[in-house]
C-alpha cells in the first residue's frame, strides 16, 4: 500500500511526431525521495510536467494517493492536484515580498493561520527576518529557499523539483542540496526530483529512475544503479566505465583482464559480451615488473584518475587517493574486485 | 451555466479545450476593424474615377506630388544627417554638458510640427522680429530667403523630427560591442573610417527605423505645409474633403498617400535587410567615449547647443513670451474657452487611451492563447495603423461610418419616423475609433513586451499553488504588466492630444480641441491666442520624453 503513493502506469506522451515519454511504469512510495535522472531530451521534464498536470497524457494513467489524476480521457487540473513544484528558475513572484510569496498558496485560510504557517516555513528554510524583502533583493540561494518554502506551504502531497540546483555555483549547490534534503525529510514530503546530474540524484535520493529517449532504463537505489546497471546506457551515463571484450563460459565471464563469477545469473544465448569495469573497482600498486603502465593521470582534487594501458592495448581507468599520486609512465600491478559482474551483449 | 463554470478552469488554461470559437471571432473582429480603413482606402484605388483623376491632374496634383516627394527626401536626409551626427557625438565623445545634452536633444519631439511651423513663421517672416531687427537696427538692405516656402517647411520638419533618428541611432550605437571598435583600432583604422566602416553599418537597422518614422510623420503632416504654402498630398486630401466635400476624390488621394507610406516601409525593409549583422554576445557597453578637450569639446557642445536652441529653446521662449502677454490681459471669456478646450482634449485623449490599451490588451492576450504563429501575425496586423498617415485613416473611417449613419437614419426614419442623427460621425465614436486604429501599435508594443517579460513559469507556479484563473489574472498577470499598460496609455494619450489630421477629418461639428484651436488660430496669424494651448500641448508632450528617460535609466 505504501509502495504506490505516486503511480505512473504505462505513461505515454506524444507530440506531433516525437514520442517524448514512451510507455513506462514508476511507483513512488509515501515519503520517498525519487529522482528522474537522464541526459537532456530524455523525457524527464516531460514526465514531471505530466505528473504536475501541466501537460496531458497520450496514454497510460497517473494516480496520486489512490486518486486517478490523469489519463487520456480524464484530467484533474494542476491547481487541484495538491502538488508543489520548484522550478529551475524558481519562478518567484517578483512583485510580492518573501512573505507574500510563501503565503500565496495559503489563500482562503485565516490571517493568523497564514501568518503562523509562513513563519514556520521561513524558520524551517532559514529565512526568518527576510519576510519583507523582495525577490530581487535576495541571493540565488535565498531565492531557491523561498521557492521551496512557497511550495511547501500548502503541505502538498508531492513535491516536484525541476533541476532546482542548476542555477547555483558549485559550493552553494552542495550545501543547499544537503539543506534541502533535511528540510524535505523533516516535512515528510514525497519528492520527485528531475536532474541530469548523477551526483545530485545519488546524494539526495532513496531511489533513482534512469531515463533515455523516453524509455525508462532502470529503477533502483543509487547503489544498484551505479554498481548493477541494467543496460549499457545506464552503465555509461551513470559514472565512468570501461568496457572490455569478454566471453561467457558457464558460470564465468572470461576476459583479458580476468575471470569473474557470473553472479548476475544471466542466461545469455550470446557468448560475446562486454564487461563493465568501474574505475573504483580497479586498484593499482607500483611495481617495476607490473603488467600495466600509467598512460595518463588526471588530478581531480581528493582523487586521481589513472588511465592504464594493459597488455593487448586494453585501456581501463582506476581511481586512487590524491595524496601520493603515481606519476605518468609508472609501471603498476592491477587488481580488479567487483561486487557485481556486469556485462552486456556486444552491440552490433 | 453550471457546466460552463465547471469547465472554466480547465478550458481556460488547456490549449486543447479552450473556447476557441467565440474568442477567435472576437479576435478577427478586432483585427478586422483596425484594418478596415486601410482596406477601404486601398479598394478605392481599384475603382478609380477617371474624371476625378483627370481634374486633379490638371490642377493641383502634379505640384502636390512633387512637393511631397521633395519634402520626403529632404526631411529624410536632414533628419538622417542631424540625428546620426548628434547620436554619434553623445555616444562616442565626452565633452562639456554631454550628459545633459543627451536628454535635451530628445525634447524637440515634444513640439508638434504644426506648432513649430507657425512659431518659425512668425519669427522669421518679413514682419517677424528677426527680419525687423536686421532691417531697422542693423540696416540690412538685402533680401532674406523666403520662409513661407518649401525651404521653411523642410527646416521646421527636420528640426521637429530629427529626434526619432537621434534616439534610435543612439540606441544603435550604445548597443554595439566595444570589442568591434577596439579591433578596428588595433587594425589601424582612423576614427572617421571606424565610424563609416564599423559603427554606421552596425547601427544601420536602427537608423533606418528612425528615418522611416520621421518620413511617416512627414507624410502625415498637412498643417505645417499649409502654413508654408507648400501643399502636399496629405494637405490635398483635406482640401478636397473640406473644399469640394468630395469623399471619393479624398479617398483616392488618400490611397496615393498610403502608397507613399508603403514606399517608405519598403525602403526601410530594404535598408534593414540584405546584410544581417549579429553583434557578438557579451557586454555591449558601446564605444568607450573619447574625451574632447579644450576647443574641440567646446565645438561639440556648441553644435549640440545650437540644435537644441533652434529646435526647442527658441520656439519655447517665443511661446512663453506670448503666453505671458496673453495671461497679462486674459478675460473670463478667454479663460472659459481655454478651459473647454483643455477639457475636451484631455477627455477625448483619455477615452482614446483607455480603448486603445483595452483593445491592445485583448488582442495581445488572445494571440497568446493560440499555439501557432498565425495568431501572432494576426495581432501584428492590428498595428498597421501607425504607418498610415492620419488623414488616410480619417478618410478610410469616414467613408464606411457615414454610409452606416445614412443607413441608420433611413431605417429609423422609415420604420419609426424618428431622426437619430449622425450616430457615428456626429459623435466621438468615429473619432475615438480612428485614434485607436492609428495608435494601436504604441499600446500593443508596450503591452505585448510587458507580457513577454512575464516568465512562463511564474504563471505555472501560481497554478501549482492552487490559484484559479481569476486569481492568476488579478494577482499575478495584471500587476506584472501594469507598468506596460500605464506606459502604453500615457504614450497614446499624448499622441492623441497632438494628433491633428484625424481630429480635423473626424471631429463632430464645432468640436474644438487644443490641437484644432492652435491650428486654426495659427492659420489666422492670431499668435497670442495660440500661445497657451500650444504650450499645454508641448508640456504634455514632454511626458513621454520623461518616461523614456526614466526607462533607459532603469535598464
Amino acid at each position: 500500500m505504501s509502495n504506490d503513493f505516486v503511480v505512473l502506469k504505462g505513461i505515454v506522451k506524444r507530440y506531433k511526431d516525437i514520442t517524448a515519454v514512451n510507455d513506462f511504469d514508476i511507483n513512488v512510495s509515501k515519503g520517498e525521495f525519487f529522482s528522474l535522472l537522464g541526459p537532456s531530451g530524455c523525457g524527464k521534464t516531460t514526465t514531471l510536467r505530466l505528473i504536475a498536470g501541466l501537460d496531458c497524457l497520450s496514454g497510460g494513467s497517473i494516480s496520486i494517493d489512490g486518486r486517478l489524476v490523469s489519463d487520456p480521457t480524464f484530467f484533474i487540473p494542476p491547481e487541484k492536484r495538491e502538488i508543489g513544484i520548484v522550478f529551475q528558475d524558481y519562478a518567484l513572484f517578483p512583485h510580492m515580498t518573501v512573505f507574500e510569496n510563501v503565503a500565496f498558496g495559503l489563500y482562503g485560510q485565516k490571517k493568523n493561520q497564514v501568518k503562523n504557517r509562513v513563519n514556520e516555513l521561513l524558520f524551517l528554510t532559514g529565512l526568518n527576518g527576510m519576510d519583507k524583502k523582495y525577490p530581487h533583493e535576495l541571493s540565488g540561494g535565498q531565492r531557491q529557499r523561498v521557492a521551496l518554502a512557497r511550495s511547501l506551504a500548502p503541505a502538498p502531497k508531492v513535491m516536484l523539483l525541476d533541476e532546482p540546483f542548476s542555477n547555483l555555483d558549485a559550493e552553494l549547490r552542495e550545501s543547499l542540496r544537503n539543506e534541502t534534503k533535511q528540510i524535505l525529510k523533516k516535512s515528510d514530503t514525497t519528492v520527485i526530483l528531475v536532474t541530469h546530474d548523477q551526483e545530485e540524484a545519488f546524494s539526495l535520493s532513496d531511489k533513482v529512475g534512469v531515463l533515455n529517449e523516453g524509455k525508462l532504463e532502470q529503477v533502483g537505489t543509487p547503489y544498484e544503479v551505479y554498481h548493477n546497471p541494467s543496460s549499457r546506457f545506464v552503465a555509461d551515463f551513470v559514472g565512468k566505465a570501461d568496457f572490455v571484450a569478454a566471453i561467457t563460459e558457464g558460470d564465468y565471464v572470461v576476459s583479458k583482464v580476468g575471470r569473474f563469477q557470473n553472479n548476475k545469473n544471466y542466461c545469455l544465448n550470446v557468448s560475446n559480451v562486454e564487461l563493465m569495469i568501474r574505475p573504483d573497482d580497479v586498484t593499482i600498486e607500483a611495481d617495476s615488473n607490473g603488467e600495466a603502465i600509467i598512460e595518463d593521470m588526471l588530478f581531480l582534487g581528493s582523487d586521481v584518475l589513472y588511465k592504464l594501458r594493459l597488455a593487448d592495448n586494453i585501456t581501463i581507468h582506476s581511481i586512487g587517493l590524491s595524496a601520493f599520486p603515481l606519476a605518468k609512465g609508472t609501471r603498476v600491478n592491477v587488481s580488479i574486485h567487483m561486487p557485481h559482474t556486469v556485462f552486456f551483449p556486444v552491440s552490433e | 451555466m453550471i457546466r460552463l463554470f465547471q469547465k472554466l478552469p480547465l478550458s481556460f488554461f488547456d490549449k486543447d479545450k479552450r473556447p476557441y470559437g467565440l474568442l477567435s471571432i472576437l479576435m478577427f473582429a478586432a483585427v478586422g476593424l483596425t484594418l478596415l480603413p486601410a482596406i477601404v482606402v486601398a479598394s478605392s484605388l481599384f475603382e478609380p474615377s477617371f474624371e476625378v483623376w483627370a481634374h486633379l491632374w490638371d490642377t493641383i496634383l502634379p505640384q502636390m506630388l512633387l512637393n511631397t516627394f521633395t519634402l520626403l527626401i529632404s526631411v529624410s536626409v536632414g533628419t538622417l544627417v542631424i540625428g546620426t551626427t548628434l547620436a554619434w557625438l553623445v555616444t562616442a565623445y565626452e565633452f562639456p554638458g554631454k550628459k545633459t545634452f543627451k536628454w535635451l536633444l530628445v525634447l524637440p519631439m515634444a513640439i508638434p510640427a504644426y506648432v513649430m511651423g507657425f512659431l518659425y513663421m512668425s519669427m522669421f517672416d518679413f514682419a517677424g522680429p528677426f527680419q525687423t531687427f536686421f532691417r531697422n537696427t542693423v540696416g540690412w538692405q538685402g533680401t532674406f530667403p523666403q520662409i513661407r516656402s518649401g525651404f521653411g517647411a523642410i527646416v521646421v520638419m527636420t528640426l521637429v523630427l530629427y529626434p526619432y533618428v537621434y534616439m534610435l541611432a543612439k540606441a544603435g550605437f550604445e548597443g554595439q560591442s566595444a570589442s568591434a571598435f577596439e579591433a578596428a583600432k588595433v587594425l589601424g583604422a582612423s576614427k572617421l573610417k571606424t565610424f563609416f566602416k564599423v559603427a554606421l553599418p552596425l547601427a544601420r537597422p536602427s537608423i533606418a527605423a528612425g528615418v522611416a518614422l520621421a518620413a511617416m510623420e512627414t507624410l502625415a503632416d498637412f498643417a505645417t505645409v499649409r502654413y508654408f504654402n507648400f501643399p502636399t498630398v496629405a494637405d490635398g486630401i483635406l482640401r478636397v474633403w473640406h473644399g469640394l466635400m468630395d469623399l471619393g476624390a479624398a479617398s483616392e488621394m488618400a490611397g496615393m498617400l498610403a502608397f507613399f507610406s508603403l514606399l517608405v516601409l519598403l525602403s526601410e525593409q530594404r535598408l534593414r535587410s540584405g546584410k544581417a549583422y549579429h553583434q557578438t554576445k557579451g557586454k555591449n557597453q558601446g564605444v568607450p567615449p573619447i574625451f574632447l578637450s579644450g576647443s574641440k569639446g567646446l565645438i561639440a557642445s556648441f553644435i549640440c547647443g545650437t540644435v537644441f536652441f533652434a529646435a526647442f529653446g527658441l520656439p519655447v521662449l517665443q511661446l512663453l513670451y506670448w503666453a505671458i502677454l496673453e495671461i497679462s490681459e486674459i478675460t473670463p471669456h478667454a479663460l472659459a474657452v481655454y478651459g473647454r478646450l483643455a477639457f475636451r482634449s484631455l477627455s477625448v485623449s483619455a477615452i482614446a487611451a483607455f480603448f486603445t490599451v483595452f483593445v491592445a490588451l485583448f488582442i495581445a492576450s488572445i494571440s497568446r492563447l493560440g499555439t501557432g504563429k498565425f495568431s501572432r501575425y494576426l495581432a501584428k496586423a492590428s498595428t498597421v495603423g501607425y504607418s498610415i498617415p492620419g488623414a488616410v485613416i480619417g478618410v478610410g473611417i469616414l467613408i464606411p461610418l457615414s454610409a452606416l449613419d445614412r443607413y441608420i437614419i433611413n431605417i429609423a426614419g422609415n420604420l419609426w419616423g424618428i431622426d437619430l442623427g449622425l450616430i457615428f460621425t456626429g459623435s466621438l465614436i468615429g473619432l475615438v475609433y480612428a485614434y485607436v486604429v492609428r495608435f494601436m501599435a504604441i499600446a500593443y508594443g508596450s503591452v505585448d513586451s510587458s507580457m513577454d517579460k512575464i516568465p512562463p513559469n511564474t504563471v505555472l507556479a501560481a497554478r501549482m499553488l492552487g490559484a484559479n484563473a481569476f486569481r492568476i489574472i488579478f494577482k499575478i498577470k495584471l500587476p506584472l504588466i501594469l507598468p506596460g499598460i500605464i506606459a502604453g496609455a500615457v504614450l497614446v494619450f499624448v499622441d492623441v492630444m497632438k494628433e491633428l489630421p484625424i481630429t480635423v477629418v473626424l471631429r463632430p461639428m464645432s468640436y474644438d480641441t487644443l490641437a484644432i484651436w492652435v491650428w486654426q488660430m495659427a492659420a489666422e496669424s492670431l499668435w497670442t491666442d495660440t500661445a497657451l494651448p500650444a504650450l499645454a500641448i508641448v508640456l504634455v508632450g514632454i511626458l513621454p520624453v520623461w518616461i523614456l528617460m526614466r526607462k533607459s535609466k532603469n535598464d
